[in-house]
């Protein structure tokens, strides 16, 4: 047998080794065997000293080739084995994926406080400025500096939880109109705000009244501010909240502090229009009030009327709450039941 | 006020259909509440004429009556009702007609009988029992012998009449009348309005001064004060046409006479009284009542007069409570025979007032307050005689007795197109502007590059200009507007800093479980002490509803309980909830307007994480609050140490649970479990709460934002377990640890704490992981375990630690 020959041998024994191996371990043992130091390769080759120099370098490239071949073969087989290993072990590892997840705990805002928010964010981004203001406040401001004197009718309108004859709680967001007027410094130029917070009316809790709510004032006041102005924010405003297929509609009203003072109409959340028991069949709910500010509110907070007007609006987030998810009891939003609370839209967490 | 449209008809050339109408008024004028036609929903109903009529063979009450109903043979009809007779002309339900209420008529027999159908009474078709008037009360309505049978009954009831229910703002008074709807209907649609002016015929030789006086005191208490006397009338009930104007307005009519001034008060606008006049004695004295007088009111109430109620009275005693309602003692009965009438201006205020006083809101007292056209007094008083004289049979005294006159100057504004565009948006010319008064009938003339308008006394609510634009804005049409942004100089809308902190603070306690909730400011005295944070008096309502909503609450805490106990009432016992709101402080007991702070509390019941199929959940406990505490504060990112310092002072509190919030060593809140006892009083499950004073955390310092490279080299971690007594705190050790951990020591972690076996009583063992770092260099080994020993032979020097 040449040298040659042994090579062949050694090959095809050690690729049969090879390929017959079933796990890593003796895999390594092979490859330790054949291409060791003390391997049949190396001491095949001790033979090669006895052949002629001529023949000495095809035998040694032979070698070589064999030692690559089985180096190959090694790698092939141990990427064979470990993936067999691998597909094991994920066939073992397998789960049912429908079984529920972990729970991770999450609150969310109040209901109302969403809609007070998206109104906040609309308005800033129309280059307002967001003001709040007491809870407790004067007949002055909130009554008197809104038009309302001691003996006006419209008062009847809100029945007022009194602390004192001077001193209640606010019916109404509006005497921010009067405070944020007396302090404004129109030569920085126009005032633009929205004031949310709590309101209180001495009223018998029942589905449709609370003695506690909210409301969102709006007031704009500079040298050329026009109704027509106020139809578009409110329209803005109603795209924005409830969906470019709002429309709204101006009715006249009546509020001591605007003049003219209208009611503003959305399209019907129900029915979209078209008349159902929700909107009494007239395709319209009524949102909020509004108007373009009294001379007289601009005057008393020592604003030249002549020189400056605006108008005012005044919207209730919690009737928004009930109409947008149909809410038939307002009680529901402060007693906090956890089962209401967490019913309501989590899309802005 | 509830508008007839067949009446708004008389005057104005109206054929759309009432909803239509209904939608124009509230786009243009007020709001309406309701349009109803009477009618509808009823089905075959007739007029029947009773031919004869004999007693039910088996009932004491039961008539058996043949009615004619125009069909070839009369209807037997069994009737229960006291007034049936023979030879009426009655309302007839028809076998398969639909009634009142929405109840269906079928043949039946009654006692035996065969009834086809049905005799009716006006309820049973759907008339409201006030309207009815007395006669037709506890039986069948009879209707005059001239009705046609066989038809149907709506006509001659008025039930084919539109009702179309307007909804009156405060400063609309002259829509509460018929004319004032027809001066608005005329300007919405261009008409001219057919008014008449009434005429009366004195055909009585008396002058009515000789037979009455009247006197005014006080000019503030009524501007107009006119009386008319109308002698010999003869009492009995109202025609059908003027029963049916008044019970489509919801009013009962009751007489002739009082029939006519509830017309009147209709049409006009304008309250009028009636007295019998040989019930007044003296002459008339519109004062205000004394003290200690009383009245008896036409509703037979007892009312005892205060010393601000207008009275009129007669030489002895009050007749009637001004503008509000008459009294008993001179009212129309059967036997009058002479009518003094009333027409006046009463001050609104008092009216007001008195009203509410008495409870007693009546459809006069409702227009005074509001506010009476002076031009239609006359009008109104002469019309209301004629009428009496027509259907009483009466005359009427020659002229009026007037003991006061208002005839206050017409208004004069100045408006120009220029303003009322700038204000409105519009583009209107002056001659478009001119139009829209002209419609609304306010006479206007040219005047620089305006107009002055001058305004009728029948709309006494315009004063100023902006009164003008509002006339123009509605008729020109809201929905006619432009729609526009205001577009003048930019703004800038941004939150405040402490808005923005407030904005966080909610997000970050949402991030951590916890939802909001809105409770009630107004709670009760021993809620709103609870929790206190500082020393403070109530606030207290003076006239609260309920003594649940009377004292504005000093914490927020005690509302989020209430919600815990809702929600524990309801079976719901995992409760994780924030709210932030207002507390309201009062330093001193005299200090009327309390001071009002923004806080914010928690609370958690049950669980705040789930027990899942894998995961079994533990209650919360303090230290669950304790991290949602720390990490709010971390996230606000106040500028100094937060310290956790125990307080077994606060009651509500348990005091061995509960910690002081400290930041920089302020106190800014406190957090811990609600005492059992405080539980037990709300009848709430175990809970943990905290309250922060959220201004403080606004107000106080915050770290700069700054940016740390991250290490280049590694760092290096040692672990010691120590055994200490078991009263050595956490922070005791820790603080040491900091102190004594060279230059390197980065953080320290607690990572177990252990009582029990393998450690002797009264001891426990501690775990740290402590983390060394040199930013510039690695660290040797050498150096760490340097520090590591010099550590621990402080805690052994120190706090007597055993370390193992």
């Amino acid at each position: 047998m040449s040298l040659k020959d042994d090579l062949k041998d050694i090959r095809d024994q050690g690729l049969d080794d090879i390929n017959k191996s079933t796990d890593l371990k003796s895999l390594n043992n092979i490859r330790v065997h054949l291409l060791g130091k003390k391997g049949p390769i190396t001491s095949a080759l001790r033979g090669i000293k006895e052949l002629p120099v001529e023949k000495r370098p095809e035998v040694g490239s032979y070698a070589n080739e064999i030692r690559d071949d089985l180096t190959k073969a090694i790698v092939e087989q141990r990427d064979n084995l470990a993936n067999a290993q691998l597909n094991k072990r994920l066939a073992a590892e397998k789960i049912d994926v429908s079984l529920p997840g972990r729970s991770v705990p999450q609150g969310q805002p109040h209901v109302i406080q969403q809609i007070i928010d998206e109104v906040v964010d609309l308005f800033l981004g129309m280059g307002y400025q967001v003001l709040t203001g007491p809870e407790v406040e004067t007949d002055h401001y909130n009554f008197e500096m809104m038009n309302l004197p001691k003996d006006h009718p419209a008062r009847d309108m809100q029945d007022t939880f009194y602390i004192t004859n001077e001193i209640l709680m606010r019916t109404q967001t509006s005497p921010m109109q009067a405070r944020t007027l007396e302090k404004h410094d129109f030569s920085k130029g126009p005032l633009k705000m929205i004031s949310p917070g709590i309101v209180y009316r001495r009223d018998t809790d029942d589905p449709t009244h609370s003695h506690q709510f909210h409301q969102v004032e709006g007031l704009v006041i500079d040298k050329h501010i026009t109704m027509a102005d106020l139809k578009g924010t409110l329209l803005t405003m109603a795209h924005q909240i409830f969906g470019d297929k709002f429309n709204v509609r101006l009715r006249p009203s009546y509020f001591p502090f605007t003049e003219p003072s209208v009611e503003v109409d959305i399209t019907c959340f129900n029915c979209m229009g078209k008349g159902c028991d929700v909107c009494k069949h007239t395709g319209w709910i009524e949102v909020l009030g509004a108007g373009m500010v009294h001379p007289n509110v601009l005057n008393m907070a020592g604003v030249d009327s002549k020189q400056y007007g605006g108008f005012a609006f005044g919207l209730g987030p919690d009737r928004f709450a009930m109409l947008k998810y149909g809410v038939d009891d307002i009680r529901d939003f402060y007693l906090d039941d956890v089962r209401f609370l967490n019913q309501f839209s989590k899309r802005g967490i | 006020m509830q508008v007839s449209y067949k009446w708004l008809q008389k005057y104005l050339k109206l054929d759309m259909p009432a909803k239509d109408l209904a939608e124009k008024i509230e786009r243009t004028a007020v709001e309406v509440d309701s349009v109803k036609v009477p009618m509808d929903g009823l089905k075959k109903i007739v007029v029947g004429h009773i031919v004869s009529m004999e007693m039910h063979p088996d009932s004491d009450h039961l008539h058996v009556c043949m009615v004619d109903v125009g069909e070839d043979d009369p209807l037997q009809i069994v009737c229960g009702a006291p007034n049936v007779a023979n030879g009426q002309k009655v309302i007839v339900a028809l076998p398969g007609s639909r009634i009142g209420h929405n109840v269906k008529i079928k043949r039946s027999k009654m006692r035996g009988v065969v009834s086809n159908g049905m005799i009716c009474a006006l309820d049973e078709i759907g008339f409201s029992k006030d309207v009815i008037p007395k006669e037709w009360a506890d039986g069948i309505y009879v209707f005059p012998d001239d009705t046609p049978v066989g038809q149907p009954v709506y006509p001659f009831l008025g039930m084919d009449d539109s009702i179309i229910d307007l909804d009156v703002t405060p400063n609309r008074g002259d829509m509460l009348s018929i004319l004032g709807t027809v001066h608005d209907l005329a300007a919405i649609y261009d008409q001219k309005p057919k008014i008449e002016k009434p005429e009366v015929e004195e055909s009585s030789s008396v002058q009515t001064k000789d037979l009455i006086s009247a006197k005014v005191e006080d000019n503030g208490l009524a501007k107009t004060y006119d009386l008319r006397v109308i002698n010999n009338v003869k009492i009995g009930p109202s025609p059908a046409w003027l029963q049916i104007t008044l019970w489509n307005a919801g009013i009962r009519p009751i007489d002739n006479v009082v029939d006519v001034t509830n017309y009147i008060m209709l049409k006009y606008g304008q309250p009028l009284h009636s007295f019998d006049a040989d019930k007044i004695d003296g002459g008339i004295d519109v004062r205000l009542a004394n003290k200690g007088e009383k009245i008896t009111t036409l509703d037979d109430d007892d009312h005892d007069l205060s010393e601000n109620d207008i009275v009129i009275a007669d030489d002895k005693k009050p007749v009637a409570i001004a503008g509000v309602m008459g009294g008993a003692n001179s009212q129309i009965d059967s036997h009058t025979k002479n009518v003094a009438i009333e027409a006046a201006i009463f001050d609104p205020i008092h009216i007001r007032k008195t009203a509410q006083r008495h409870l007693l809101h009546s459809e006069a007292s409702q227009r005074f307050e509001r506010g009476i056209n002076p031009d239609g007094v006359e009008d109104a008083i002469n019309e209301a005689a004629e009428l009496i004289h027509e259907l009483s049979g009466g005359q009427v005294a020659k002229g009026i007795v007037s003991a006061a006159k208002y005839q206050p100057e017409l208004p004069v504004i100045y408006i120009t197109a220029q303003r009322t565009n700038h204000v409105l948006g519009t583009s209107l010319s002056l001659s478009e502007i001119k139009d829209i008064f002209d419609r609304l009938g306010f006479s206007s003339e040219a005047y620089k590059d305006g107009l002055n308008v001058t305004i009728p006394r029948r709309r006494w609510d315009i004063h100023i200009e902006a009164d003008l634009f509002e006339e123009v804005a509605r008729i020109y049409g809201y929905d006619n507007l432009p729609a526009t942004l205001p577009t003048d100089t930019k703004t800038v809308g941004a939150l405040t800093p402490s808005q923005k902190l407030q904005r966080a603070a909610r997000h970050v306690l949402e991030g951590l479980g916890l939802t909001q909730a809105i409770s009630y400011s107004l709670t009760t005295e021993a809620k709103a002490k609870m929790f206190l944070m500082r020393k403070s008096f109530t606030t207290k309502l003076a006239w609260p509803m309920t003594q649940d909503h009377s004292i504005l609450r000093m914490n927020v805490l005690s509302g989020l309980l209430d919600d815990v106990a809702f929600n524990n009432a309801r079976k719901v016992s995992d409760i994780a909830l924030y709210e932030q709101g207002r507390v309201f402080y009062k330093d001193t007991a005299d200090q009327v307007r309390p001071q009002e702070v923004e806080h914010l509390a928690g609370v958690v019941s049950g669980h705040l994480i789930k027990s899942t199929w894998d995961h079994k959940a533990e209650p919360v406990d303090f230290y669950q609050v304790k991290g949602i505490v720390e990490q709010l504060l971390k996230n606000l990112d106040i500028k100094g140490d937060t310290q956790f310092i125990a307080n077994d002072k606060i009651p509500e509190m348990h005091p061995g649970r509960t910690a002081d919030i400290l930041i920089h060593g302020h106190r800014v809140g406190f957090l811990g479990q609600i005492n059992p006892k405080t539980a037990n009083q709300f009848k709430i499950h175990d809970t943990y709460g905290f309250e922060l004073d959220l201004q403080e955390l606004i107000d106080l310092p915050k770290n700069d934002d700054q940016y740390e490279p991250i290490p280049k080299y590694p760092s290096v971690k040692r672990d010691i377990a120590i055994v200490v007594n078991k009263d050595i705190k956490n922070d005791q050790i820790v603080d040491l640890i900091n102190k004594r951990g060279g230059a390197y020591l980065q953080n320290v972690q607690l990572f177990d704490v252990y009582e029990g076996s393998n450690v002797p009583a009264g001891k426990k063992s501690m775990a740290y992981s402590l983390t060394y770092l040199n930013p510039n260099e690695t660290l040797k080994d050498d150096q760490v375990n340097a520090a590591f020993e010099k550590i621990k032979n402080h805690l052994t020097a120190e706090l007597d630690a055993e370390i193992r």
